[in-house]
């Protein structure tokens, strides 16, 4: 079986430390790299895959280092981030190129294999010119399985997609994993991959600050604590149905309206409605507070 | 095991270097050069022009700004635009993909700096002339070595076209001419030292023996390659941004 090991890894630049002691083991099935911008998961990623040296720790794929090891290629694949491939060609002769840079036997039926799995054939004589993100970001996945790697990195395979193309993306993936490859990718946004299971990897900070169930992280996610704007025709009284409840842990009026501190951000927007019909109140406004992305990972850490 | 040449990355290269309507910009030199040559063949009387002209106009203009821009654009390029990982996440051996590159680019350069350089020569004094052979042979030595130098300057740097105007106007232009031990390495002198041991003309202005151009251009042509195959080994992605 094969998996990637991280054992004390850390990467820094100078004096910026932008991985920090980072031990990991990833298995068969699809992981998630999950972190807000910066946190250091392209740092990872690029490292697994030997684009970048471990500053200390030790760092295995399939049982070989990575750094300056072009070997490892033959057991994985690399779908990187930016967009840039060769343009000029049709998506066939990308993959088709690609297989032969893997000395692959049959070079035309494993592309053929790889753009069918990714269901492309249908432009795959096409220039990569003319194509769209989503089909660029296929196409860059169906060069990175030509060969049939057990481990396969995605450096923010979510980026630019539309909803469906993200849908479309995460069946892709969930495929793959469940063929048992140890599937690895990166992204940003927690609710982007929200239909996706298996495990996550959150990274905050270039620390791993959480990793489990993907369900169980969604869940801490939805019941995060939450503040919210609140305007109404009363919103004295309000505020006073609105602290006899569970979900809400504090209310604050503001020149701006009530401040609702929410201690379960499900169950709070469930309720609100009710109440406020309940109370005969009429509610006219309901701000999310601003929310950094920083803010929701600080509290998965905290959890 | 691959082989030291890669087939599949030679031809990908040839195309894309050729499919970036360069091709037009790399074509104007050469036909400045061989107009000029008949130019000067049906006014000038003196008989010193054809080796002045394409010695100094061809050896240390054409021929190493043409090598200077495909040299640092075969390997360089893709390494800019970031499609070089496409290539690198493949078990070809990085000595193979510089081998591969660096051949392109000398293809491209005999293309469009040596053939010139020797149609220039037969135009000025005949197809069979020493002069035109002794061009030629000296502008494919130097399409090698320049190459191998210019390749290694685009996997060293990401201002390598900045790093060989430099390397060409003070090294070579500069003090090529003051110093003479400068000359020991100046790929200009391996070509005019080659080209000069077919013509024999004092005008050519050669300053190396035959045996010191051709083992001199030896070294430094697998020296560049070799350096330039170990730094692409440990070629690395920019992580996040800190």
């Amino acid at each position: 079986m094969t998996t990637i090991e991280l054992q004390g890894v850390s990467r820094w630049y100078g004096n910026v430390v932008a991985v920090n002691d980072i031990s990991m083991t990833i298995g068969p099935g699809v992981t998630g790299l999950l972190g807000p911008n910066g946190a250091g998961k392209s740092t990872v990623l690029h490292m697994i895959a030997g684009f970048l040296e471990p500053s200390r720790g030790e760092l295995t794929v399939g049982g070989a280092a990575s750094w300056r090891n072009p070997e490892i290629f033959r057991t994985l694949g690399l779908v990187p981030e930016r967009d840039s491939v060769y343009a000029f060609l049709t998506g066939m002769q990308f993959v088709v190129a690609t297989a032969k840079l893997h000395e692959l036997a049959d070079p035309v039926a494993a592309a053929r294999r790889a753009i069918e799995t990714v269901e492309m054939a249908d432009a795959q004589d096409r220039k990569i010119s003319t194509y769209s993100k989503g089909m660029r970001q296929r196409i860059k996945i169906a060069a990175a399985l030509v060969h049939d790697p057990e481990v396969i990195l995605l450096d923010e395979p979510f980026n630019g997609m539309d909803p469906r193309q993200r849908l479309q993306m995460m069946d892709l993936l969930d495929r793959q994993g469940q063929e048992g490859r140890v599937i690895l990718f990166s992204s940003h946004i927690l609710e982007e991959v929200e239909r996706l299971s298996g495990t996550i990897q959150v990274i905050v900070g270039g620390r791993l600050a959480a990793s489990g169930d993907f369900r169980a992280i969604r869940r801490l996610m939805t019941s995060r604590p939450h503040v919210f704007f609140v305007r109404s025709s009363d919103d004295r009284l309000l505020g006073s149905a609105l602290i006899g409840r569970p979900a809400v842990s504090g209310v604050e009026l503001t020149p701006r309206g009530l401040q609702v501190r929410a201690s379960d951000y499900g169950t709070f927007t469930r309720e609100l409605a009710g109440l406020t019909r309940d109370s005969g109140i009429r509610l006219r406004e309901l701000l999310p507070a601003d929310e950094s992305l920083e803010s929701v990972f600080a509290y998965l850490l905290a959890s | 095991m691959s082989g030291v040449l890669n087939p599949v990355v030679l031809r990908l290269t040839l195309r894309a270097t050729m499919g970036r309507k360069r091709a037009l910009i790399f074509a104007i030199a050469p036909v400045i050069l061989i107009g000029v040559s008949a130019l000067l063949r049906l006014t000038a009387n003196s008989p010193v022009w054809p080796p002045e002209f394409l010695g100094v106009f061809g050896y240390t203009v054409v021929l190493p700004l043409t090598a200077l821009i495909i040299g640092t654009s075969v390997l360089g390029a893709e390494i800019d635009d970031g499609s070089i990982v496409h290539l690198l996440a493949t078990p070809v051996r990085r000595l193979s993909v510089v081998l591969s590159k660096f051949t392109a680019a000398v293809i491209l350069t005999i293309a469009f700096g040596a053939v010139p350089e020797y149609l220039a020569g037969a135009v000025a004094t005949g197809p069979a002339s020493k002069l035109a052979i002794g061009l030629f042979a000296g502008a494919l030595a130097a399409s090698v070595v320049y190459n191998a130098l210019f390749v290694l300057l685009s996997v060293v740097t990401s201002r390598a076209i900045a790093a060989g105007l430099l390397y060409l106007l003070v090294w070579e232009g500069l003090l090529g001419n003051l110093v003479g031990g400068v000359r020991l390495l100046s790929v200009d002198q391996y070509a005019l030292g080659i080209s000069n041991s077919v013509a024999h003309n004092a005008s050519l202005h050669a300053h190396l023996t035959l045996a010191t151009a051709v083992a001199m251009g030896v070294v430094v042509t697998c020296v560049a390659l070799a350096l330039a195959a170990r730094r692409l080994s440990s070629f690395s992605l920019k992580g996040d941004a800190v």
